[in-house]
Parts: C-alpha cells; sequence; structure tokens
C-alpha cells in the first residue's frame, strides 16, 4: 500500500512487523516484567510507531525502553495479533545506536555489550575477566562486584587466561563484514 | 426470422453519461432479426415496461433485449413486463450496459461499442431463445426444525401458529438451550426461565407441533418440498408414555456424581436424570455412559423405585422416516471453556470460571441457589475479576472474530454480582465496549455509573494462585501502559462463542456450506440471512454466527415465515435455467451413453438414473436424468460431459458458441 | 550413541558444574558427547542487542562447522545458545539472508542440522535407562524453573508448552521428586543484567525465589546457565531485596538426575555453587 509512512514501511521491510496489525490491547505490557521500569512499556511502543511521527520515533530511540527490554519473549508469547515486539526492541537497538540517540541508562548496558563483543572478537569465545575488565573501564565501575571475583575464581568458575580458538582470524573477519563495516552503519 | 425488439435504457445518467444510447439504438436496428429499437431514461418505470408492452404487441415480438442494468436488479422485472404482454418471459434477455460497462469505463467512443457489441451478443443468443416454462415441484406441508434452544422453539411456533406442521427435534433430553441455562437477560434483567419456560410449554403442547427429544438427524435425502429425513431417536431407557414425572427414581439413583451439563460442570447430576426440574418433557432418560446397570450389569434401584414400571432397559435407538417440505436449522452454539486458556491456567484453578458458569452461579436453580460462591471452598468471593474477549479477537488463538455478546453479558454479571454482594468489587477488563442494540449502551453505563463496577482498558497477561488468591496481571492502557495487579476471589471469562460440536458433521449430512468456524454459511450476508445455499433449508440462531436472544427470535421468525411462504403454495415454481439430458428417437433414445460423470460432478446431487426400458419392460439403456427440482443451474455437468448430452435451457451451448462469435465478427 | 555437542562459553568458565553434570550424567546413559571442534561464542544477548548480521553469522559459524564435521544432531545445553542456533536456522531459511550470511562466514551452510536441548536430549534417548539406573530417588519437593529461552519463542522451538511447561517436571518425578506447581516457571529472571543491572536481576530473581520459597520448595531446578548464576551467585543482591532471606539452592537439571543415579556430588559439581546445596 502506497499510504504506508516511511518508518512503519521501513520496520516492515526490515523485521516483516506490521504495526497496523496491533490493536492496543496492551497484554504484552501486562506481562512484561520489567515495564515499570521503562520510560515506557511495550504497548505504547507499539502505538508510537503507528503515529509514524518523527517526534514520536526519537523519543522511542532516546528511551530506555529498548535498552531494558531483554528479549525474554513473554510479549510475543501472548500476544494476540503475534506481532514480534523482541524482533522490533532489536531493530531500534540497532537503529539507536547507528544514530547515536541513545539513553544515559543505557550506557552501562550497552558498555557491556560492546565489552562482550570485544570478548568474542580477540579470543573467538567469551573470556570472562577480559569482560569485566573492559566493562569497568567503559562504565567506570571500578568496585562492582569486586567480592565476588575471589569466590568465582575458588569455585572454579573463572579462568585467568582467556581460551583462544584456532580461527580467530574467521571470526574477526565475521566482525569487520558486520558490526565494523562502516558500510552499514546508517541503515 | 427472429422479430427482435431492442430497448436501450439511460437509467438516468447512469448509462447515458459513458455510453452513447441514442446511437446505440440507431445502430442495432441495422442488425438481422432486429424489428424495432429504441432508447428511453427509465425502462424500469411504468412507462418504460410499457413501451416494451405496446411494441411486442404492434410489432409482434418474438424477442426482447433490454440493455440496462444488470439482470441481478430487473431481470424479473421486464421479464413479467413480457409475460402479461403475451410474450414469454425467457424469449427476453438482458445485456448489462450498467455495472458491465458504462460504470467501468470512461465517456468516449470505445464505451459506446462496447456497449453496442454486448447487445449485438444477446441479440444472437435470444435467437436461439427457445420458450421455456417454469418448473412445478409439488410440496410437502411440513417442516422439520432440528434444534430445541429458543431459536428452534420460536420458528415452531410460527410456523406451526401459520398453519402447518413441525417436527421439532432435539438432541438433549429437554428443549430449552442455552437460554434455559441462563439466570437474567440484558438488558431487561429479565428471568430467563421465566420467559422461556411458557414457550417451551407452548411448544409441548401445540397440536401441529410434535416433539422429539434426545433425537438427532441420522441422514437427510431430497429437495426442497421433498426431503426424506431420518431422525434417530436415541434410546431413553424409559418409557415416557408410561412415566409420570414423578421423580422417584432420581432420588434412589446411587450414581451421584456425574458432572451436570446443565450447570456448565459445577454441579452434578444422577444417572437417570432430568437436565433441570423445568425441563420439557419432564421426564427423565438414562445415561447409559454412566448407569451401573449398563456399565456393570448391576443395581436397577430405578427400575424397583418406579410406580409405573417405565424402564425399558432394553430399548434400542429407533429411526424415524419423515417426509418433510423445509427444514430450520437451530442447533445453536457452545463456548470454549477455561481449558482452552494457558494463561490462565489451563482450567486447573477452579475459581477460574466460564461466562456460562457465572450465570449457573447466579441462577436462582443452579448448584448454589442463586448465591455467588467460589467453587474451590464455597465462600462467597468479595473481588471478581472479569476478563472480556477471552479467546475472540485472538487470531493467535485461531479465533479472530467477536463473539458479540461478551460485552453486554458481562456488564450484566457484574451487575448481578453487585446485586447480589453489595459491597464486592468487581473489575471488568475490555478492549472495547460493543453495546450496539437497544438500549444497550444505557445498560452498560448502568453497571459503571450505578453499580460502581470498575472498567479498566487493558486485556490480562496471566492469571495465577497463589493462597486461596488469583493473581490477576493486567494493564491499564488509558493510563500509558500502567501495569494493574488484582488479587482476587474468582475471575470470570468472558469465553469465545464457538460452532456447536458436531456442526461440521451435520452440515455435510444435510448439504450446507459451512464457514472455516463450523458456523453455518448463510445464502447472502446482507440480503439472505435467513437462507441457506441449500434451497430449502433455513437457518436461525447462533449456529449461523454468534448473536443475542432477539437477534435469534427475528430470525427464527423470518426462517419460519420463508418456510410459510414457500408452503403457501401447493406447487414449487422453479426457474426453467436448469441442465436437460437431451433425447431423441428411438433406437438412440439419448446421445447419453450413461458414464454419469455429470452425477459425480453434480455439486447439488440433482442428477439421477433413469432406465430406459423397452415395450417388453426390459431395460434398454440407464441415462442419467436431471432432477429440476434440485438443479440450479450451475453447468458443471455440461463441462463434464463427454457426449455433449446434457445442456441448460436458456443458456445452451449453441447460444453461448452464438455470443463468442458475435463478439469476434465484430 | 553418539551425539554433537556443543558447549558454549558459559559452561567451559562460570557455569563449569553444568558442564560437568551434563557429562557426568552421559557417561552413566552410554551417551557419547562429540564436542564441536573449534567453535565460537554463539554471541547471545549481545550480538542481536547490537547488529542483526552479527548476531546471524556467529551461530551459523557454528552449524556450518558442525555440518563439515559430519555431526547430524547437536545437544546445546546452555538454553541462550539453543535459542539462538535455532532461531539463526530458522531466519537462515530465508534464500536472501542465508546467501549473506555464508558470504560472511565463507563456509558452506546447509541448514539441516538438527538442534535439541538438554530436555530433548534425556526425552529421546534416555527415559528408560534413567528410569532402570536411579538408585538415589530423588525424593524433594522442587520447583522447575524453565526461564525465557528454552520455551519461546514457540513457533521455533516447538518445545514443550508457552505456558505451565512440563518436561523438566516429567523428569524430577521420574527420577523420584515431587514437582510443585508455581506461578514463575517462566518469568524472565533479568538474563543478561547480571553485570549492568544487577538491581533489576536482583528484583526479578527476588519474585522468583519468593515464590519458591512460599510455596515451600527445597531447592529450584534450572536448565540455563543464566538463570542458575541469576539465582545462585547473584544472591546476596536478591537477599537485600526479600523480607526474609532464602537459601534455597538452585541445581541444575542433569545434577539432580546425576544424584538420582548415584554419581557424586563433587562429580556434579555441586561444591561449585554459592548458595550450598545440601539436598
Amino acid at each position: 500500500m502506497e499510504n504506508i509512512n516511511k518508518i512503519s514501511g521501513d520496520l516492515l521491510k526490515y523485521t516483516s512487523v506490521d504495526v497496523s496489525h496491533c490493536y492496543q490491547c496492551g497484554k504484552c505490557t501486562a506481562g512484561c516484567v520489567l515495564a515499570s521500569e521503562m520510560n515506557f512499556p511495550p504497548s505504547y511502543l507499539m502505538r508510537l510507531l503507528q503515529t509514524g511521527t518523527e517526534e514520536n520515533y526519537e523519543r522511542i530511540l532516546r528511551s530506555n525502553t529498548i535498552w531494558l527490554c531483554l528479549n525474554c519473549e513473554n510479549c510475543l508469547g501472548r500476544c494476540p495479533m503475534e506481532i514480534d515486539i523482541p524482533k522490533v526492541m532489536d531493530y531500534l537497538r540497532e537503529q539507536s545506536l547507528n544514530k547515536k540517540k541513545l539513553h544515559p541508562d543505557a550506557k552501562p548496558i550497552v558498555a557491556f555489550h560492546k565489552s562482550f563483543l570485544d570478548s568474542i572478537k580477540y579470543t573467538g569465545r567469551l573470556y570472562e575477566v577480559g569482560l569485566i575488565a573492559g566493562f569497568k573501564a567503559r562504565s567506570f565501575r571500578l568496585t562492582q562486584d569486586v567480592k565476588l571475583a575471589p569466590k568465582m575464581y575458588m569455585n572454579g568458575k573463572l579462568h585467568l587466561m582467556p581460551e583462544m580458538i584456532k580461527d580467530i582470524k574467521g571470526v574477526g573477519k565475521i566482525f569487520s563484514k558486520t558490526i565494523d563495516n562502516p558500510k552499514t552503519k546508517n541503515k | 426470422m427472429s422479430k427482435i425488439g431492442v430497448f436501450i435504457c439511460h437509467c438516468g445518467e447512469n448509462i447515458s453519461a459513458t455510453v452513447d444510447c441514442e446511437r446505440v439504438a440507431q445502430e442495432i436496428r441495422k442488425v438481422e432479426g432486429v424489428e424495432y429499437a429504441i432508447d428511453y431514461k427509465y425502462m424500469c418505470s411504468d412507462p418504460g415496461q410499457t413501451l416494451i408492452k405496446d411494441a411486442i404487441r404492434e410489432h409482434h415480438l418474438d424477442g426482447v433485449v433490454v440493455g440496462s442494468c444488470s439482470p441481478r436488479m430487473h431481470e424479473p422485472t421486464f421479464r413479467k413486463a413480457c409475460a402479461e404482454a403475451g410474450l414469454n418471459p425467457f424469449l427476453c434477455e438482458m445485456a448489462n450496459l450498467r455495472e458491465h460497462c458504462s460504470w467501468v469505463h470512461e465517456k468516449g467512443e470505445a464505451t459506446t461499442e462496447k456497449a453496442f457489441d454486448l447487445v449485438k451478443m444477446l441479440v444472437e443468443k435470444v435467437k436461439r431463445n427457445k420458450p421455456l416454462d417454469a418448473i412445478k415441484v409439488p410440496i410437502t406441508k411440513k417442516a422439520l426444525v432440528i434444534g430445541g434452544g429458543i431459536a428452534g422453539i420460536q420458528a415452531s411456533l410460527d410456523i406451526a401458529n401459520a398453519g402447518h406442521k413441525v417436527i421439532l427435534i432435539e438432541k438433549d433430553p429437554s428443549i430449552g438451550g442455552h437460554m434455559s441455562q441462563l439466570s437474567e437477560t440484558f438488558p431487561t434483567l429479565d428471568c430467563s426461565q421465566c420467559i422461556l419456560t411458557p414457550r417451551m410449554v407452548e411448544v409441548a403442547q401445540h397440536p401441529n407441533i410434535t416433539l422429539y427429544t434426545y433425537a438427532e438427524l441420522d441422514s437427510l435425502e431430497g429437495f426442497i418440498g421433498n426431503f426424506t429425513a431420518k431422525i434417530r431417536l436415541k434410546a431413553k431407557s424409559v418409557d415416557h408414555k408410561k412415566c409420570t414425572g414423578c421423580g422417584a427414581c432420581l432420588q434412589k439413583c446411587p450414581q451421584k456424581r456425574i458432572p451436570s451439563e446443565f450447570n456448565a460442570g459445577l454441579g452434578n447430576r444422577t444417572a437417570i436424570y432430568v437436565p433441570f426440574p423445568q425441563a420439557v418433557p419432564n421426564k427423565p432418560v438414562i445415561d447409559r455412559e454412566h448407569c451401573n446397570y449398563y456399565k456393570r450389569g448391576k443395581c436397577k434401584i430405578c427400575e424397583a423405585t418406579c410406580p409405573t414400571g417405565a424402564i425399558e432397559w432394553d430399548k434400542e435407538d429407533e429411526i424415524l422416516t419423515e417426509q418433510v417440505g423445509a427444514i430450520v436449522v437451530t442447533t445453536g452454539f457452545n463456548v470454549k471453556g477455561a481449558d482452552f486458556f494457558p494463561e490462565y491456567g489451563y482450567g486447573k484453578y477452579k475459581d477460574v470460571l466460564t461466562g456460562l458458569q457465572f450465570e449457573r452461579l447466579a441462577s436462582a436453580s443452579g448448584p448454589t441457589l442463586g448465591e455467588i460462591r467460589r467453587p474451590s471452598d464455597g465462600t462467597i468471593p468479595k473481588k471478581i475479576v472479569f476478563i472480556a474477549c477471552a479467546g475472540s479477537r485472538d487470531p493467535a488463538k485461531g479465533i479472530p472474530y467477536c463473539s458479540k455478546i461478551c460485552c453486554m453479558y458481562t456488564a450484566k454479571h457484574a451487575m448481578l454480582y453487585q446485586h447480589k454482594v453489595h459491597d464486592g468489587e468487581s473489575t471488568v477488563f475490555y478492549m472495547d465496549i460493543r453495546a450496539g442494540g437497544k438500549n444497550y449502551e444505557e445498560f452498560v453505563r448502568r453497571a459503571i455509573e450505578e453499580d460502581h463496577v470498575n472498567y479498566v482498558r487493558g486485556r490480562v497477561a496471566r492469571v495465577y494462585e497463589k493462597d486461596g488468591k488469583l493473581i490477576v496481571k493486567g494493564v491499564d492502557t488509558l493510563l500509558s501502559g500502567q501495569q494493574v495487579e488484582i488479587e482476587a476471589d474468582m475471575v470470570v471469562l468472558a469465553t469465545a462463542g464457538v460452532s456447536n460440536c458436531g456442526a461440521e458433521q451435520l452440515a455435510q449430512k444435510m448439504h450446507i456450506s459451512y464457514d472455516p468456524y463450523h458456523f453455518f454459511a448463510e445464502a447472502h450476508p446482507k440480503l439472505k440471512p435467513v437462507e441457506t445455499n441449500t434451497a430449502g433449508i433455513f437457518l436461525a440462531g447462533a449456529c449461523q454466527a454468534p448473536k443475542d436472544i432477539p437477534e435469534t427470535v427475528g430470525m427464527a421468525s423470518g426462517a419460519a415465515v420463508k418456510v410459510a411462504g414457500l408452503f403457501s403454495n401447493n406447487e414449487l415454481v422453479r426457474e426453467p435455467l436448469i441442465a436437460v439430458v437431451n433425447r431423441c428417437a428411438p433406437p438412440q433414445f439419448s446421445t447419453c451413453v450413461g458414464c454419469f460423470m455429470c452425477q459425480t460432478a453434480c455439486p447439488y446431487n440433482a442428477i439421477e438414473r433413469e432406465e430406459i426400458k423397452g415395450r417388453d419392460g426390459k431395460v434398454i439403456k440407464t441415462v442419467a436424468k436431471v432432477n429440476p427440482g434440485l438443479c440450479q443451474g450451475c453447468g458443471t455437468c455440461v463441462a463434464f460431459c463427454r457426449s455433449k448430452s446434457i445442456d441448460i435451457q436458456g443458456y445452451s451451448n449453441e447460444q453461448m458458441f452464438a455470443e463468442v462469435m458475435s463478439l469476434l465478427n465484430h | 550413541m553418539k551425539i554433537g555437542f556443543y558447549p558454549g562459553c558459559s559452561l567451559k568458565g562460570s557455569s563449569r558444574e553444568y558442564n560437568e553434570s551434563v557429562v557426568a550424567i552421559a557417561k552413566a546413559l552410554d551417551i557419547e558427547l562429540v564436542e564441536i571442534k573449534d567453535w565460537n561464542c554463539c554471541g547471545a544477548t549481545a550480538a542481536h542487542s547490537m547488529n542483526e548480521e552479527l548476531s546471524l553469522s556467529l551461530p551459523a559459524r557454528i552449524l556450518a562447522l558442525a555440518e563439515a564435521q559430519g555431526l547430524k544432531e547437536v545437544v546445546v545445553p546452555c538454553a541462550a545458545c539453543y535459542n539462538r542456533l535455532m532461531v539463526t536456522q530458522h531466519e537462515l531459511k530465508d534464500d536472501k539472508k542465508r546467501s549473506r550470511v555464508t558470504d560472511i562466514i565463507e563456509m558452506p551452510y546447509s541448514g539441516d542440522l538438527k538442534i535439541i536441548n538438554v530436555l530433548q536430549m534425556l526425552e529421546t534417548y534416555a527415559m528408560d535407562k534413567i528410569k532402570e539406573k536411579v538408585t538415589k530417588p530423588f525424593a524433594h519437593k522442587v520447583a522447575c524453573y524453565y526461564g525465557c529461552l528454552l520455551i519461546r519463542p514457540h513457533k521455533i522451538l516447538q518445545f514443550d508448552r508457552v505456558e505451565d511447561p512440563q518436561s523438566m517436571d516429567a523428569m524430577i518425578k521420574l527420577i523420584g521428586g515431587s514437582p510443585i506447581d508455581w506461578a514463575f516457571k517462566t518469568e524472565c529472571c533479568g538474563a543478561g543484567f547480571s553485570v549492568s543491572r544487577t538491581d533489576l536481576v536482583a528484583k526479578l530473581s527476588g519474585n522468583i525465589l519468593q515464590d519458591a520459597a512460599d510455596r515451600k520448595a527445597e531447592a529450584i531446578i534450572v536448565a540455563c546457565p543464566m538463570c542458575q548464576s541469576n539465582l545462585d551467585m547473584r544472591r546476596g543482591a536478591i537477599n537485600e531485596t526479600l523480607s526474609k532471606p532464602s537459601d534455597i539452592p538452585v541445581i541444575f537439571i542433569t545434577q539432580a538426575i546425576g544424584l538420582a543415579l548415584g554419581v557424586s556430588p563433587k562429580e556434579l559439581g555441586l561444591e561449585r555453587h554459592f548458595v550450598t546445596v545440601k539436598l
């Protein structure tokens, strides 16, 4: 249909989700475990998307909603219209990052994700010590979980040295072709 | 040589705005066989029709083509006019210059040419038209009504009062249907049984109505006016002629814990039972699946108790064959149970009920004698949550439609609860409020404004049980999605209305259409709500789609009038545009080779086999024969016939060919 | 019998005991686990939250490796890895996406690998054996916690049921335990917020523990390393949100089964837990 606006149109193209299906029943919000912590809950986010205005879209990208969403999929599991809200959230997160419109609350969460991915890029697997170090450097939470680390080490759950995979180059290439690819930044 | 009259209508401006009607009339006059041609502003009007009649008489026309609107609009009008002027009505055809031409094209040369082509095609057809006589089929003036709820009761009474015989069959031991299970009805809060039971008694006592309960349709054959129905009278194990309805057997039956269907599983009944005290007929049947005697050969206490010896252990199902002329299907609907909802507990929480179960609690003749009590511990709930749209409007659960009655009965339930438990707190979680009927909106406002029911707009994600309470996790979308949690004592789900069990099998037995949800299909959603696509079979009530009582009663009376209309003639007149298998001189008799592919193909079971016998009585050949009462003129058989022995009168192969050739030889 | 095995990062690190228990009961049930060689991290939450193509390519590499190494079926004990691999396999049914991702990973990919979680592995291959070999019935009243990623999205995973799942409950019954009916079987524990928003994990996991404690569960049984970590390692933060601190242990389903089969607690890694496991 030619009368679909750009925001809904792009969303449809990249996630196959048609926002016009949402009839604002609120079942997603009712079952969302973190709705009370969000700037606005998932059903409200869907309504903002439905309006199709740049102003409301900006509100969404700058919200903490998209970063607090855990992708637990409870919403999709109960939605009578089977709207893939988690997929929409992933898409909005990528957009929020690419357009550099991050909510301040999201900074530690993004810091964690970035440190996690760095660990994979450099070793092929999760290197917990590297992850924590990177996270602390990015978030300045220097004393967080300090008490926990020794106990983890005693329980044999913390490796001091990373385990590198053989084909680390192959993994590095995956990164350079996707998230580190400057061409795909402004989708 | 044909003498055809052509009449081009302007249809006000509908046709003349884009088609040059005058020119079409002029050009068509030049075609061989056209004796007379004019154009006029409104052919269907009185002066217009007079023009046609006068022309027929003055010019001795033997065929008429009216170039105007769709035949679906005015074919009967023009055919009647021709008949009045003495011309066989089937020598009149219409060329659709409006829906097929003027309305879909711009004004211009091409449009006028197309209009001319269309008229010329019909002229070629009419040259080959033969005068036909309407077909007359005899009618049995007896109706069969299947289903004894309010729809069936109303339809039966209306048909019976119109002076015709009715057979009413009901599969349960009593008539009354779901309406007998309700406590009060919206929007008046009339006691449901009080308004229903007088009608039930009227049905039982009406001289024109024969009532069979515990009976089902076994098979149906035939066609409109001439159906043969086989009705299975299930073995009641109690001879109702001897039984006086004293009820002694019910008291003594040792099997007392069978979940009562009438009480929607909330109460129990015995194996020998009457579904409810006001049942019609008020005599028991034995549920053989739960009776000690039929299961294990023991007991027989009812027989010992019965003062009139009415128990018949060895009675078997009986098949009754009846000839009827029309059938009204009023088999009603069902509602989804609480076990349909994973997020509301899969039916394991005793205090999560369906709307129908709540009706039984509220009903004075219910398991709690009208007191709202929790099934789990018998206490009176102080906080009750009603969840609307439970299952309806839910494509994920396979039910995308709205069940229509739930908004109203939820408001009713909340009101009844507030009237019975003055200090109770009720909350309704809704998406929309659909209260379109007369006095319906005012009724819902009453619930909100006078009875202070809390209406929260939002759905409920889940319900779970903790420490004897039901935790309801909902949301208020009007407050930007604020989560709402209620610790309720009882939750009532307004579950989706669905088709009755066995609906598909019944529809297939009767050869009527049904939709993907197994609701029976009406012939036209707007203009033919009480008819089916099968002539002679009518529909009323919730078996067609969920609906409330006034609509059901209206439809039932509508169906009854259709039946009475059918029965007002001694013969049925049908359009003769049906298939006919050719006959020719002996020794061939017919080009039909007797392969009967047409019989297999016919969607209306309208083709029979006819034996052509010689003078000595021996069968020479068996050929196909079309039953003029059933044939709908669809033409499938014509397409299938390998020997081209079957053709449609009025739409013969020759006529179709002539139309196409006229178009090609432009 | 042999089956492919993808441990994933947490089984090698912070949830080492899950790995130990899976290996221990596999041995007891005559299942040989063939670990995928040179496997990489599946990307977990971080990848799909940040970049779609990355989130599909990392798991695709794993699946391509498994196929190249001749494996037909792979068991994935970590619920998050299982979810990512299944979702990736589903998304790559789309031709355009598949061709883009195969370009990125530069490996052939057919998408025919059968991916199962540890519960499915036990259901398909070991139910009878478990029944026979139980020597110490696990006679405890426990709350089975499924978490999010094993069950949802149902359309793709097609495993158990979305509300009130029963597969772990059935397994507990099989080894002599009594699973309770409770309300938080599938409510999220806080997932990947363990480090970045520990307060939210404390709140969400707190709700779960509270319900289990209210219903007198002696332990919580899990099948996801993240859930175990949140409910166990973060017990300190959780206890600060509860009215009464809880000491209910949280163990993996494989550890519970291991105990019933007579495997020693040490071999099952039960001594690595933060909350003492006394069962």
